[in-house]
């Protein structure tokens, strides 16, 4: 069961060795959850200080240290400590804070802050310049170390990174397991967006419903799966090269969505366009839900029902299965109907992501989605493949180039590592498959 | 060769064997499938590298390490699928990887030249530049041949050369081989077909399970002895015995027409009869059986099962009428060999394994499981590639198959080929098995003694009509089909 699983998805220690090098890379002090960090220095305050004592709270103005600073005063003056002011801003605001302390003459007991307040220099400089406040305690909550690549703002920043080539990716892996291929993907987003975003801004703009913006994808996703219908067609009937095929059809289809819009981003969009992309519910951003429920919807049909498995058989030998009795033409163009209903359905939920449509979104994705789907483990020749690998390559080159942001590396560089990483990423797996890559390298060949 | 000694991850694949060849001779080599046999002129070849032994030629270790190196020593192998490629021309594929150059440029003149004197030597008739896609087998075979004697080889290994040819066409090599002996080269020859092998060897050598059985001289050996080493025990009849009375009206095919290929095919058969398709390669045989199987189309004609005519256009619809066809090329046509043998054997059969949409695994396998053992499939695991099966049981499995989805009429085309003698005795009984009870099977067989030992009746196709029809296949012989067949 543990060999099959590992012969399925070797990839996936490729995935987790990358999450271990960001993290170790990425290892970093971290202040505590604002709200956590300041229960527990109101705790520590108020054991060691009387009600009266004269305490500072001073937070910068930063998506962590302002909430924690004002959280921190409310609780204080919750327990009685009266004399506790609180101060968000620049260092400045906090030396006026204590000409004020020492022009009246009070005497400052604590200071309470987090994270980048402590490396203010003004702090540094309190027994120089306020020699009256030298006995005053600087206060800091626990810190812990923590990788940044580990934060939970991170790691829900990969998921929307990869959202759209993930999605994109289960119809893809399809198509490549039947041993064609589709590269009018990315062009599709576009013309998704486009048109989707198009009918809500004629539908009503800005102050359209919500079930407009339902209309509106649901029109995108449809046009696309019409567009992929026709293509499978040819491939399935004419037997014209998926790759020449959908090379045509990926042209055609980024010109419609430059002519739609004639060449214009479309912005007078409802306010709820970005619920998809940018929403929750019960606290789980609706693209996880959406990448969930898709993979397993996408898993349970590959691998237990009759069409999943004809898929497998019309690319491991078309002949073969035609000759049993597989209904080929029909299993091809049901593929690229899919891919590029996937297709459409992103370029749904990149619109939502950044709020608007656009003819030139998701230029080169398709190669982005074939890497996925190569790096997780099927393969281009037909008849192998996991839909549950490609959901595993899609991740690693969001971590790669997640983790590189972290890093500061650039994006020229990142474009250069994120291609030997998908290089090496087939080149282990090629070794997994037969034996070491040893025996690769030592085989002869003429 | 001497003490080859070759193991492979599970199997021992060749204890210690010894081979010598003489100039000019020519050694046939037989076994059952996964004897050694490929594996052993493999070693020779330099495909595989042994674990002990060494090889000499002409008393000199040439030090076989590579392909490369052993056609410098001198040693070609004629592989039953062929290394040409079939969009060059014939005198590019002589030459490939060895162009005679002329200032950097190809001599095509130069190459033509020789080419022509390579087929002349072997009195063969093709012109040079004809793409090799556009050649007939046994044309490819003699390029191959012209191919291995450009190199200078001294040893010639032929791996199956018939299997593909025409009677006809058989001669024609017999022929070459007898001139590549009487110019000093040493043939090295593997087939199944025993018979050949009396036409054309000097000595055989048997072996079986990687082990040496024995090497004798052609005068001193049997058909009937030679099997007997082969398999390791004695074979009482080649073809068992079927006593099954023909029951009514299966299958009727009336007038059926398709290009030059097929022309006004007309037959009919009976439940529980085998029904035997003779003639040479390219007699419309395999074509007929398409058109009925639903593979391709036919331009006209009907076809009747059961006494009421069905309409099929694709394997579908012949399936639909319990219709089914064993294909000649098992892993091009037959299997997907690159998926399990379990999913190989569910794939025509998944609608019987569905409930509310989705597939009940557990039912697959204990399906399988039964064929499994009533056709005694060797398999290692559910999850056995295909491709990893010998081809006795590949057959099987392709039967299995059909037999799940209730197949009544059985078309198997070349149903033995390639597979060693234990086996198709297997086979043969289960087409007997089938016809008992009450099947309708067609046999296409290039093998008269198959055709004659097997059939209630045969029917002789050529140029795509049927030729003649034999009724009394007891008093019949060879001669008489092959009669019919050639004209």
């Amino acid at each position: 069961m543990i060999k099959k699983l590992l012969s399925d998805y070797g990839m996936i220690f490729v995935l987790l060795g990358l999450c271990l090098l960001f993290s170790v890379l990425t290892l970093k002090e971290q202040p505590g959850e604002p709200a956590r960090a300041a229960a527990e220095l109101v705790e520590r305050i108020d054991k060691e200080f009387r009600k009266t004592d004269i305490i500072l709270v001073v937070g910068a103005i930063n998506k962590e240290s302002a909430p924690f600073a004002e959280k921190l005063g409310q609780a204080l003056k919750g327990r009685g400590f009266d004399n506790c002011r609180v101060v968000v801003g620049t260092p400045i605001d906090m030396r006026l804070a204590l000409d004020d302390f020492k022009s009246k003459g009070d005497k400052l007991t604590a200071i309470g802050t987090s994270g980048d307040v402590t490396k203010w220099r003004v702090i540094d400089l309190i027994p120089e310049k306020y020699p009256e406040f030298s006995g005053c305690k600087v206060l800091v909550p626990q810190s812990r170390v923590w990788p940044d690549f580990l934060k939970q703002s991170n790691l829900l920043a990969i998921v929307d990174r990869i959202v759209v080539i993930a999605v994109i990716a289960i119809g893809m892996t399809m198509v490549i397991i039947t041993a064609g291929i589709d590269l009018s993907v990315g062009s599709l987003i576009a013309l998704s967006a486009v048109i989707s975003t198009l009918l809500m801004k004629k539908m009503g703009g800005l102050e359209a419903p919500g079930w407009v913006v339902l209309i509106g994808f649901l029109a995108g996703i449809l046009c696309c799966g019409i567009v992929g219908g026709l293509g499978g067609f040819i491939v399935a009937r004419f037997k014209v090269a998926p790759f020449i095929t959908t090379l045509a059809i990926m042209m055609m289809a980024r010109g419609l969505a430059f002519l739609i819009t004639g060449g214009f981003s479309i912005y007078q969009v409802p306010k709820s366009l970005p619920w998809l992309g940018q929403g929750r519910s019960l606290g789980i951003p609706n693209t996880v839900i959406l990448l969930i429920v898709l993979y397993l919807a996408a898993h349970i049909f590959m691998s237990h029902t009759r069409l999943g498995r004809y898929i497998y058989a019309v690319g491991g030998n078309t002949e073969a299965a035609r000759l049993s009795g597989v209904p080929v033409s029909f299993v091809i163009i049901f593929v690229y109907i899919i891919s590029s209903l996937a297709a459409g359905l992103g370029g749904c939920i990149q619109a939502s992501q950044i709020n608007t449509g656009t003819p030139n979104m998701g230029v080169m994705f398709e190669l982005y989605v074939i890497a996925a789907v190569v790096v997780g483990g099927t393969s281009l020749s037909g008849g192998s493949g996991r839909v549950m690998g490609t959901l595993i390559g899609a991740f690693i080159i969001s971590v790669i180039q997640n983790g590189m942001n972290l890093l500061g590396i650039e994006s020229y560089t990142q474009q250069v590592v994120l291609g030997a990483v998908i290089l090496g990423a087939v080149l282990l797996d090629k070794a997994r498959t037969s034996g070491g890559l040893l025996a690769i390298i030592k085989k002869k060949h003429n | 060769m001497r003490g080859i000694d070759k193991s492979f991850p599970g199997v021992h694949a060749l204890k210690n064997i010894s081979l010598e060849l003489d100039k000019g001779e020519a050694l046939a080599l037989v076994g059952e499938n996964g004897a050694g046999k490929s594996t052993l002129i493999k070693v020779l070849g330099g495909v595989h590298l042994p674990e002990a032994g060494d090889i000499l030629i002409d008393g000199n270790d040439p030090q076989i390490q590579s392909p490369t190196s052993a056609q410098h020593a001198g040693v070609s192998i004629i592989y039953q699928e062929f290394n040409l490629v079939a969009q060059l021309t014939a005198r590019e594929n002589i030459f490939l990887g060895r162009e005679k150059t002329k200032g950097g440029f190809i001599d095509a003149a130069e190459e033509h030249r020789q080419s022509l004197d390579l087929f002349k030597k072997l009195g063969i008739d093709i012109d040079p530049n004809t793409r090799c896609s556009e050649l007939t087998v046994a044309q490819q075979q003699t390029v191959e041949i012209a191919k291995a004697l450009s190199v200078n080889a001294k040893i010639i290994i032929m791996d199956e050369p018939t299997a593909a040819l025409t009677t006809q066409e058989v001669e024609n090599l017999f022929t070459i081989i007898k001139d590549l002996k009487s110019q000093g080269i040493g043939i090295i020859y593997i087939t199944h077909r025993l018979d050949e092998i009396f036409d054309v060897a000097e000595r055989v050598m048997v072996l079986r399970d990687g082990q040496h059985v024995g090497t004798l001289d052609i005068n001193d050996v049997t058909r009937d002895k030679l099997i007997e080493m082969m398999v390791g025990r004695p074979i009482e009849s080649e073809f068992p015995k079927r006593d099954t009375a023909p029951g009514p009206e299966r299958l009727r095919v009336e007038n059926l027409n398709r290009g030059k290929v097929v022309r006004n095919v007309s037959f009919s058969m009976s439940a529980g009869e085998v029904l035997g398709f003779a003639g040479l390669a390219g007699a419309g045989r395999t074509e007929t059986m398409r058109i009925i199987f639903g593979a391709d189309e036919s331009d006209s004609g009907k076809i009747f099962i059961n006494g009421s005519e069905a309409d099929i256009h694709n394997p579908r619809d012949a399936i639909r009428n319990r219709i089914c066809l064993l294909t000649e090329d098992r892993k091009g046509q037959g299997l997907i060999l690159i998926h399990s043998v379990l999913d190989n054997f569910t794939l025509p059969n998944l609608d019987r394994f569905v409930r509310g949409g989705f597939l009940d695994h557990r039912k697959e396998r204990k399906t399988f499981d039964g064929y499994v053992e009533s056709l005694k499939i060797k398999i290692s695991s559910y999850e056995q590639l295909a491709m990893n099966l010998s081809g006795g049981n590949q057959q099987k499995l392709v039967l299995a198959k059909w037999l799940a989805r209730n197949a009544e009429i059985i078309i198997f085309d070349e149903p033995t080929r390639g597979i060693d003698v234990g086996a198709k005795y297997e086979i043969y009984l289960l087409m007997n098995r089938l016809a008992a009870q009450g099947k309708a099977i067609i046999m296409i067989s290039s093998e008269l003694p198959e055709i004659l030992g097997m059939s209630d009746r045969i029917i002789v196709m050529h140029e795509g009509r049927i030729k003649g029809e034999i009724t009394d296949v007891a008093g019949a012989t060879q001669e008489n089909i092959l009669a019919m067949a050639i004209n």
